[in-house]
């Protein structure tokens, strides 16, 4: 029993990791593009850039590493997905790539390219909507398995009301984290046209992002009922994610201490995610796989708990340097140094 | 074309385009480390410079190495979830660890390419550059056991049921391809690079540029390349020995060596009736074989015809193994010309015949890293996992292949060209003769 809850726990740890990294980059490249085309690029690029750069391979890892570590736990996690998803993977690979590249390009040039700020900007929602239909997949429905075959119903996905409002919900819950986060960023930089600009953005992506959690909530209780009620069951956590919004939403109205009012985001973000989570269990694949079923042997189930372990022990004062350079250094930030 | 074969070139295609970059991003930054530390040593401003140049480049292939990383690492169980689902059972361990590697030289290497001129002592910043060196360096270790893993798999037994059990996780990687194998890819991507970056020098020689740093360019990269070339020599030899015990249908197709038989030459060369197994105009080295395969001529080396017909790898191996090792050889030779010159000391290393010959050897190293890697992966057929399981068995179920790989390759194009043309904009338009004028002069 207790192998797969520390399985499962650590990998949803690093997709909520991704969650918000990723949110921020998505965001910020959209947020890029669009402020291109309205000409306010000069405003809000620089803080963009200095915060981004030094960090988006890292991000990508939080990606690979979640995926890595659900194969390695859950090896049949590999055979369902892998042969259902192959279309809306290769596609979603394909953005990444794109995406990815764009950073190494982007100092040499490509952000004067018209056509690359465009990829960048739509790639940043595309990316994130075709990852989240995995989620939707995960209830069910859309994957058969007959007999030795597993069967994709592609246009189910397409036509069910509750992937759309899974989408909905990931490009604007990216939005707004992004814009959250970034006017914490210009603020600290001491750029106040910047800081106001992104300050609208969060405030106007704030409605449309609670909205479409109960949209998706409507959604879930049509689509799989017996999920919706684990949900319901656990119903305090969703409570716990609306009050922190309102606090954060509240932070930045006053303009007082945007860092708090972003930690006030993660943590919204962090009971609504954590609470879809718990109410996904033991499922990771309805019905066809659950936690118990999917775990790979228990040897090596531990020795990926060791190695995950002696890791963090090394990436956690990592990151902390990262983050000591680039995030919390005044003059870093400042565009100074 | 059904599934497995577009499966196959997908696979193929992706993989060889990520080594390119994958062998500089695990090789460039030891020489970018080299020269920095080497520069803070001296106090030469040359080597400095140096290593903020190749750094700059190492940026650009390093992204697309992530990225081709990326794609492969997914398309694994994309394109073959049935070898996912077993492996992930026996072998996730290398694949975890390699996340790992890959996350912490993710981290330093923002921190070092960001932090150039921060800190008050510089020996700071080039001590960033050692996690990156173990990041790189580890994560192409892990990967490599996992594919030595699939050329002789280990640490696991097979039920009766066919379910594997009795896992082993720590002997399924070091299992008995892991040494060599691991020696042969780590030589060969450092000795790669060092015939990439000293290439790059010996093309600016040529066109006439005469300034000291691309000397000290060259003659730091050569050092480094006879040193490698004699260490990649060492770990193929290893190999040699490893394939004769463990694989031997792979060297033996490789030799087109049929008979079982002591004193066995090595063949260079030549053609294959493919009907008749009868070699002509094949080069003939008598006993090199045998010693290749266990060190002295008396050698019994395992032929073709002890294995069955229908698990013989293609017989076309013997030119791609053929090629590899001659490039070997040729780079052994021109670093080894060029030291020989320069420590005679009259100046000879500069003749434009040198600096062609190892500005050709960034190329053919390059070519050779292909080669071997397609031989060891077609030197494989027909199985996927060695003697377990076959491709066949392995590839996706899923339609629509074939249009994925079409819009890979179409991507892989693309990446190609921009990245190429980034990086000759990014060098042609800023000279290391006008950077050290900015930068030290005033």
């Amino acid at each position: 029993m207790l192998l797969e809850v520390i399985g499962i726990t650590v990998l949803w740890v690093f997709l909520y990791g991704y969650l918000i990294v990723a949110s921020i980059d998505f965001g910020a490249g959209f947020f890029s593009c669009y402020s291109m085309l309205t000409r306010k690029d000069h405003i809000i690029n620089k803080i963009i850039d200095r915060y981004l750069s030094p960090v988006w391979e890292v991000t990508n890892v939080f990606l690979i590493f979640f995926i890595v570590g659900l194969v390695g736990f859950f090896p049949d996690t590999a055979y369902y997905y892998g042969t259902a998803l192959l279309i809306p993977g290769g596609i979603a690979l394909i953005l990444l790539t794109i995406r990815g590249s764009f950073y190494a390009f982007a100092n040499y040039g490509a952000r004067k390219s018209r056509l690359y700020m465009f990829l960048y900007g739509m790639t940043g929602l595309f990316i994130p909507a075709s990852l989240s239909t995995v989620l939707t997949i995960s209830e069910g429905g859309f994957i058969e398995k007959a007999g030795e075959k597993v069967i994709f119903h592609a246009e189910r996905l397409f036509t069910s009301p509750y992937s759309w409002s899974v989408v909905f919900l990931a490009i604007v819950s990216i939005l707004y984290i992004s814009a959250s986060f970034l006017t914490f960023y210009a603020q600290k930089a001491g750029d106040q046209p910047a800081m106001e600009q992104l300050r609208k953005y969060s405030l106007f992506w704030s409605g449309p992002a609670i909205l479409a959690s109960l949209l998706v909530f409507w959604g879930l209780s049509k689509h799989n009922p017996q999920h919706f009620e684990a949900a319901l069951s656990i119903g305090w956590m969703f409570g716990a994610s609306f009050l922190c919004f309102c606090v954060a939403v509240y932070l930045m109205w006053k303009k007082e201490s945007l860092g708090l009012s972003f930690v006030f985001v993660m943590f919204q973000f962090a009971y609504a995610f954590f609470g879809y989570g718990i109410s996904h269990m033991p499922y990771l694949l309805y019905p066809y796989i659950t936690i118990q079923s999917g775990l790979t042997h228990s040897t090596m189930g531990w020795a990926l708990v060791i190695a995950f372990i002696a890791g963090l022990l090394l990436l956690i004062p990592s990151l902390a340097l990262l983050l000591w350079l680039f995030l919390f250094n005044a003059k870093y930030v400042r565009g100074e140094k | 074309m059904d599934s497995v074969i577009w499966s196959r070139i997908l696979t193929a295609e992706t993989l060889a385009f990520h080594i390119i970059w994958a062998t500089i991003g695990v090789g460039v930054p030891i020489f970018i480390s080299i020269a920095e530390g080497w520069g803070i040593f001296k106090k030469d401003p040359h080597y400095i410079l140096m290593a903020r140049r190749w750094t700059r480049g190492f940026v650009i292939t390093v992204a697309v190495g992530v990225v081709t990383g990326t794609c492969i690492g997914l398309m694994l169980s994309l394109l073959w979830p049935r070898f996912m689902q077993l492996v992930g059972n026996v072998i996730s361990l290398p694949l975890f660890l390699e996340t790992f590697a890959f996350f912490f030289e993710a981290i330093f290497l923002g921190i070092y390419l960001y932090t150039w001129d921060r800190f008050k002592h510089p020996i700071f910043h080039w001590l960033t550059s050692i996690p990156i060196i173990i990041g790189s360096t580890l994560s192409a270790v892990f990967i490599t056991t996992v594919n030595s893993f699939m050329n002789t798999p280990a640490g696991f037994k097979i039920d009766a049921a066919g379910k594997v059990t009795d896992i082993d996780p720590i002997a399924a990687m070091l299992n008995p391809a892991t040494p060599s194998k691991v020696a042969h890819v780590v030589s060969s991507a450092y000795l790669t690079c060092g015939f990439l970056l000293a290439g790059i020098a010996a093309f600016y020689l040529l066109r006439g540029r005469t300034h000291i740093y691309y000397k000290k360019a060259l003659r730091l990269t050569m050092i480094a390349g006879f040193v490698l070339a004699l260490a990649t020599f060492a770990a193929g030899d290893l190999s040699g020995k490893f394939l004769a015990k463990y694989q031997p249908a792979k060297l033996a197709a490789a030799e087109w060596h049929f008979e079982t038989r002591s004193e066995a030459p090595l063949l260079f060369g030549g053609t294959l009736d493919e009907e008749t197994l009868e070699v002509k105009n094949a080069i003939e080295i008598p006993y090199a074989l045998s010693i290749l395969a266990g060190g002295s001529p008396d050698e019994k080396v395992i032929g073709l015809n002890e294995i069955p017909r229908d698990e013989w790898p293609p017989l076309y191996v013997h030119y791609l193994f053929d090629g590899m090792v001659a490039i070997g050889f040729y780079l052994m030779f021109i670093s080894g010309l060029f030291l020989f010159l320069w420590i005679r000391g009259k100046g000879n290393e500069w003749s434009p015949w040198v600096l062609r010959g190892i500005f050709l050897g960034a190329p053919l190293s390059f070519i050779a890293i292909e080669l071997g890697w397609i031989y060891a992966e077609v030197g494989r057929q027909p199985w996927i996992i060695n003697g377990l399981m076959r491709v066949e068995h392995a590839a996706t179920t899923a339609g629509h292949v074939g249009t994925i790989t079409l819009l890979f390759s179409l991507l892989y194009a693309a990446l190609a060209i921009v990245a190429v043309s980034v990086l000759i904009r990014l060098f042609r338009k800023h000279s290391p003769e006008d950077e050290l004028q900015e930068r030290f002069s005033a």
